[in-house]
Order: C-alpha cells, then sequence, then structure tokens
C-alpha cells in the first residue's frame, strides 16, 4: 500500500467523522479544565477542510493535501487549537515536500515535523498536561517502528496506539500550559482534551492507511 | 438550558448583524470573516487600536468601537479566539499609515492568533505594535502557568489607550500609555453561578448553593478556590487584598475603581460590592478619583462580579475623561 495524496484525503475525511462524533466528549474535557469549546473547534475545523477537499478536488500529493488541512484550519478554528494544529500540518506538507507518496521514513519525517511544529508554536514539553503529551510518544513509537524495519501501516499503528496511552497518561498531571494551567492542581485528574483531539486523529490515520491496504 | 437564541451555531453572527443595525451611525460591521470597523476608519493621521477575543463577553469588544477608543474588533466564536484572517483585514483596514496598536487579553489562543496576523500584517508593511494584558492577580504569573489573565482591566486600557491615539499621539506613544496601563491595574473576580456556552449545552462548571468560585475567569473557567458563600462586604474584601496588595496601593494613591459584572449580576449588588470596596480603598488612604460600575466585560450570564484598581496619574486622568463615541461607552460627546 501507499502513503499518498488519496490516503491523506481520506485520513482527512476519518479525522472529520471521528471529531464529529466525539464533539460532545471533547466539549466535556474541556469544560472540567478550560472553557468548553475544544470539541465544537475541532468539528468546526474539520468539516471545513471537508468541504474545501470536495469543491477543490483532492491535491496530487499528500504534502499538498497537508496544506489545505494547515490553511483551513488556521482559517476556521481560532482558539489555541487552530494555530497549534495548523502549524503541525503546515510543517506536515513542508516535511513531505512534493514527494507522491510517503515510505516508512518520510512518514516518520513528518509526524517528526508536525510534532515539532507543535512545540514550536506552543512551547510545551512533555508533562505539561497539552496534546505534546500525545505527540512526543506517537513520534518516539514511530521512529522506533521504523528503524526496526516496520511498514507504514505498523508505524501508524504503533503511533496512535503510543498516543492512546500518552493520552491515558495526561489524567493525573498538573496544567503547566494553556487555560487550565490556571486551575493549578485541581487540573489534576482529568485528561487533556488536546491530547485526546490528537489520539482521535492518529488513530484515523491508521483507518485510512488499512483501508488501502 | 434556556436561550434567546436560534441555532447554537449561529449565536455570533446573528448577534453582530443585530448589533450593526442598532449602532448603524457609529459602526460598519463585516460578515464571514466576522470584524467591525469605526464607521469613518481609517481615521487619517491617527493610530488604529485593533482588539478582539472570543464573543461572550458582550460589550468587549464591539461595544468599544468608535471615536476614543477602538478601530476594529475581531469576535471570535463563543469564548475562543478569532483566527488570523478575521484580524489581518481588520488591522489593515484600521491602518491610515500611522500604524496599528493591537491590544491582546493574555491567553494562550488569543496571543497565537493576533502574533500571527501581527506578523502577516507585518509582511504588509503596516507598523505594529502589541500590548498583553495581563491584570488577573487570581492567577500565579509563573513559569507554571500561562502566566495573568488578561480580564476587567482590558476595558480601562482600551478606553486610556483610544484617548492617546484620538488625540493623535504617535504609535510608541500610544503603546507606552497602554503599557503603563497595564503596568497600574489589577483586578480579581468572583463567581456565583456558572454560565452556559450556548454550543455546549450545559454549565462550564458547577457550584453547590453554598459556594462560590474566587478567581474566575471571563469564561466560566473555574478559579482558583471554592469557599462558602457569605456577605458581600466579605466577598469584597477578599477580592480587594490581593489586588490591593500585589498593586501596592498607598495613602496617598489616586485611583479608579471598576466594579465590573460577569452578565447575571443586578447593578444593585455591583453597587454594594462598589461600596465596600471604596470603603476599603479610603480605609487605605487612597483617593477613588474616577470610578465604573456595571457589565463592562461578562462571560455570557455568570453570577458575579470583578474589582479592578487601577493607579492613575495626570496623563492617564486626562485620557480617561477625553471624550469617547462608543455603542457601549459614551462620555464628553
Amino acid at each position: 500500500m501507499e502513503l499518498d495524496a488519496a490516503w491523506a484525503d481520506r485520513w482527512m475525511r476519518l479525522s472529520a467523522a471521528a471529531l464529529s462524533g466525539n464533539r460532545q466528549r471533547l466539549t466535556t474535557l474541556d469544560r472540567e479544565i478550560g472553557d468548553a469549546d475544544h470539541g465544537e473547534n475541532m468539528e468546526r475545523g474539520f468539516s471545513a477542510v471537508v468541504e474545501k477537499l470536495d469543491a477543490d478536488g483532492v491535491p496530487e500529493t499528500p504534502g499538498a493535501v497537508f496544506k489545505t488541512v494547515a490553511m483551513t484550519l488556521m482559517s476556521k478554528v481560532g482558539g489555541a487549537a487552530g494555530p497549534l494544529y495548523g502549524t503541525a500540518f503546515l510543517r506536515a506538507s513542508t516535511a513531505a515536500g512534493s514527494a507522491s507518496a510517503l515510505g516508512p521514513a518520510e512518514l516518520v519525517a513528518v509526524l517528526t515535523a508536525a510534532r515539532d511544529g507543535i512545540v514550536a508554536r506552543g512551547k510545551a514539553e512533555p508533562g505539561d498536561k497539552t496534546m505534546i503529551d500525545a505527540w512526543t510518544p506517537a513520534v518516539d513509537a514511530a521512529v522506533t517502528a521504523e528503524a526496526a524495519g516496520s511498514g507504514p501501516v505498523e508505524i501508524l499503528t504503533a503511533a496512535a496506539n503510543a498516543a492512546d496511552a500518552g493520552l491515558a497518561g495526561t489524567e493525573p498531571l498538573v496544567a503547566r500550559k494553556g487555560r487550565a494551567s490556571y486551575l493549578g492542581e485541581r487540573s489534576a485528574g482529568h485528561l487533556d482534551p488536546g491530547a485526546a483531539s490528537t489520539a482521535l486523529i492518529l488513530q484515523a490515520a491508521v483507518s485510512a492507511a488499512e483501508t488501502a491496504a | 438550558m434556556k436561550k434567546l437564541i436560534n441555532n447554537p451555531r449561529s449565536v455570533v453572527a446573528e448577534s453582530l448583524e443585530g448589533f450593526g443595525l442598532a449602532h448603524h451611525d457609529l459602526v460598519q460591521i463585516h460578515l464571514d470573516p466576522d470584524y467591525v470597523l469605526r464607521r469613518d476608519v481609517p481615521v487619517q493621521g491617527k493610530v488604529g487600536l485593533v482588539s478582539g477575543g472570543g464573543s461572550g463577553h458582550e460589550p468587549l469588544h464591539s461595544g468599544y468601537v468608535g471615536q476614543g477608543m477602538l478601530t476594529a474588533a475581531v469576535p471570535g466564536a463563543v469564548f475562543t479566539s478569532p483566527t488570523p484572517d478575521q484580524i489581518l483585514p481588520a488591522i489593515v483596514k484600521s491602518d491610515s499609515g500611522s500604524g496599528v496598536l493591537l491590544v491582546v487579553k493574555n491567553y494562550t489562543g488569543d496571543i497565537l492568533n493576533f502574533e500571527t496576523a501581527a506578523e502577516l500584517a507585518g509582511v504588509e508593511g503596516i507598523d505594529i505594535r502589541t500590548v498583553v494584558v495581563n491584570d488577573d492577580v487570581a492567577v500565579e504569573d509563573s513559569t507554571y502557568t500561562a502566566g495573568r489573565r488578561g480580564v476587567a482591566g482590558t476595558v480601562l486600557l482600551e478606553r486610556i489607550a483610544g484617548g492617546a491615539a484620538d488625540r493623535g499621539d504617535v504609535l510608541a506613544k500610544v503603546a507606552e500609555i497602554a503599557e503603563r496601563v497595564n503596568a497600574n491595574v489589577r483586578s480579581m473576580g468572583v463567581a456565583l453561578a456558572p454560565c452556559t456556552v450556548p454550543h455546549a449545552g450545559e454549565p462550564s462548571f458547577t457550584l453547590a448553593e453554598d459556594e462560590i468560585e474566587m478567581g474566575v475567569g471571563i469564561h466560566g473557567e473555574p478559579g482558583r478556590h471554592r469557599v462558602p458563600m457569605t456577605t458581600a462586604d466579605s466577598i469584597t474584601d477578599q477580592l480587594m487584598e490581593p489586588v490591593l496588595s500585589d498593586l501596592g496601593v498607598a495613602s496617598g494613591d489616586r485611583v479608579l475603581l471598576f466594579v465590573n459584572g460577569m452578565g447575571g449580576t443586578p447593578l444593585s449588588e455591583l453597587y454594594i460590592v462598589y461600596r465596600r470596596a471604596a470603603q476599603i480603598l479610603a480605609d487605605r488612604g487612597a483617593r477613588v478619583e474616577r470610578s465604573l460600575v456595571g457589565n463592562y466585560i461578562t462571560a455570557l450570564e455568570m453570577e458575579g462580579a470583578s474589582v479592578t484598581v487601577l493607579r492613575l496619574d495626570d496623563e492617564l486622568t486626562d485620557l480617561w475623561d477625553s471624550p469617547v463615541n462608543t455603542p457601549a461607552l459614551r462620555w464628553g460627546v
């Protein structure tokens, strides 16, 4: 199977469906430690991505798909999630370049660039109780899987599973970034909504690859 | 949830349309992307003042667009910062060639989106300065938080910096005055009951009948700690103490005292809070020279209030008193 533009397109559509299906859950997580808008914002952003892909047709490369996603998220989401996910997909687009399909090494480069973009924008570190706590273990797992000679589906699966574990690991953490940080100790005992949306998006990447496999 | 809305998704746009119809003599509204401009933009020879943030804090920011205050306001979705593609055209249309000051409340989303828009405006050759408002003493400003929030002090800063822009000050001077306001203003809030974000459909937090949330922000996000419900005077004491000690208010200081309603508390109760706050300042030997009481930066229908103290000097006082003509604040015209 190939991680081509059709895969990237499927990934975004499956992400949109997953975020829409989890809108209430994400908003509830955000209500507990933030301001109750994460589900709504993510659904609005990814619905706009799907509309854009429908209107313009699927671009020719995964990099071009990611660029469309980046621009759409930055203009439709707002809050912190818009710039953070927007930057992630913009960096992913640059890392993917003009390749028509991504091999294992390119896939790891794309995931790493996305994570690095979020770190650069949000200046969060692992343990701050943010989406980085899902992204960083995901990228680490992808690197390990690729080094062991895994193919794209296995790499994505390892990343998504690690993101799920990372999400679970945010529960006891005290937030040090974003609006949840205002809660101090009271932010412990809740999952981070940004890590939750990250886990959903990476799981969608696996499903999109399995569909093609 | 009972709200006077048609559809949770169209709350911001429909509210903005009504706002534009009601105040067409002062403002013009632009939809998709959403922003509000002074009717007479750009004002030749004057620095533009642009602010924005999530909706749900009305009259902030759109209500403060007009002479002597903001040139443009950019409302995001409810409690969500606006996006760069909304902020950029508001900046471009506010610039008369004298530059634009951005007033940004210290929230991660607002910072990231305004930063991006400022970068894009810079590419277009517009002179940009940014002031970040962070007046909320409820938040510890440390490396372990995103820093103090920007809350009610924003209203005072927009008025005074707007006065400076209106009298023709250059960008560096308007920015300096805005920074001076921020350095001399502190706020703290309390919630008695939560608000409900329209698209969430459920209250943002729950409080028992005998509980209040001290140090609450303007998004219905929980505050620092919960305490038992008590008298207005005792609550006011708990709000004023951190404000005054952090600001270091001393005998002989001249101040502006601002008691703000969060949207669901009657004016009569705000005046009860004001009464006590004024007593506390008098006991300290500070002179309350200007005041503001009312719902000026709200959190939808949240019940609660905040107190804000701004240390005044002659220039800040003159700028506060200068003519202002906006939908929500008007005097001297």
